[in-house]
């Protein structure tokens, strides 16, 4: 299936769930990344149960703290 | 007001524009902007901002500036060290531009102060490094309905975003609470590009410059994202929290909050 994962179109094995995706990605801090599917925010306590599918699309939003 | 001869050739290349002409400036030097750190974000941000005219800037910072800032800090100098940055930053933006209204505020923002010192401004910009800070800006700014652009960088990465009252949403829609301190990877430990500081508070000014102005479109309801290393910039739409803990239909948080500061980050 297609996932647009951070704006570009991969191609993921079929049914995979957002921690899935989350390792595929070596998303580097998984505990604090806060992810939008499809528009909405999903809670990390949903990860496991959110499972993706054909056309989704997928943003890790990420802390970025520095300023000074 | 009508502007003098000086001020129409100092000003001459904004008034040009004719989608900003004399009408944007004026509003500029009608405006103000407090500048929060007076670091790598905030140094950019504060001399485009005095230097566009904007008419009354405040600039907040507690430290000194420390040979290991002057890599990014470009408002402060190499005479400056040991000096309190929020005394440097006055000085590089009046020396930039005399007629701006400058005032510089040696402290540490808290729950207790930070209501007060934002009252006085249209626009607050964040230029932060830690999340206690960021975190207390975004509630201040919702709570008392001011726009705020928030910033963040790390490595070759930065982001930000333009907070409206009622137009998107706020930093805490985004992520609900601070990460534990040492969680995730902070400047001072992963390092920091000058320059990619000098683009992303170069951003921060020109969402002020245009929510002052009343140009354009500013970044509410939106995230850019900016990877300096691959020259790609990305503009992701934000949801909403109907939930937001502040600024949601129920909040839970209708008074400013400090967090505990992160350790690594006192001496940034
Ligand atoms: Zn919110």
């Amino acid at each position: 299936m297609t996932l647009t994962v951070a704006g570009t179109p991969k191609e993921y094995p079929d049914g995979i769930n957002l921690t899935r995706l989350i390792e595929l990605e070596k998303v580097e801090t998984p505990m604090y990344v806060t992810v939008a599917l499809n528009d909405a925010f999903v809670e990390s306590g949903g990860f496991e149960a959110a499972v993706l599918k054909d056309g989704d699309t997928v943003e890790f939003l990420y802390f970025m703290g520095g300023g000074r | 007001m009508a502007f003098s001869n000086e001020q129409l050739t100092r000003y001459s290349r904004h008034i040009i524009l004719k989608e900003f002409g004399i009408k944007g400036q004026k509003k500029l030097s009608r405006g103000s902007v407090l500048i929060v750190g007076a670091g790598g974000l905030g140094s950019p941000a504060a001399l485009y901002l005095a230097a566009a005219g904007v008419g009354r800037i405040g600039i907040v910072d507690a430290d000194d500036v420390d040979l290991s800032n002057l890599q990014r800090q470009i408002i402060h100098g190499t005479d400056d060290i040991g000096r309190p940055k929020a005394d440097s930053a006055r000085a590089g933006m009046l020396a930039v531009n005399p007629e701006t209204e400058v005032r510089a505020v040696r402290a540490f923002l808290n729950a207790g102060n930070i209501m007060d010192i934002i009252r006085d401004y249209d626009f607050i910009i964040d230029g932060t490094d830690n999340f206690p800070a960021k975190f207390l800006i975004n509630d201040a700014c919702v709570l008392s309905g001011k726009a705020f652009s928030h910033a963040g960088i790390l490595r070759f990465s930065g982001q930000l975003t333009t907070y409206v009252p009622g137009r998107g949403a706020c930093y805490r829609c985004i992520f609900k609470e601070p990460p534990p301190p040492e969680a995730v990877p902070t400047c001072r430990q992963a390092g920091v590009i000058g320059a990619l500081a000098g683009v992303v508070g170069s951003l921060q000014a020109m969402e002020a410059v245009k929510y002052l102005a009343g140009i354009g479109e500013v970044l509410a309801g939106a995230l850019l994202t900016y990877d300096a290393l691959t020259t790609a910039f990305r503009k992701i739409a934000l949801p909403r929290r109907d939930d937001c803990a502040v600024c949601g239909a129920h909040p839970s948080i209708t008074a400013p909050v400090d967090y505990a500061q992160a350790a690594c980050d006192l001496t940034a």
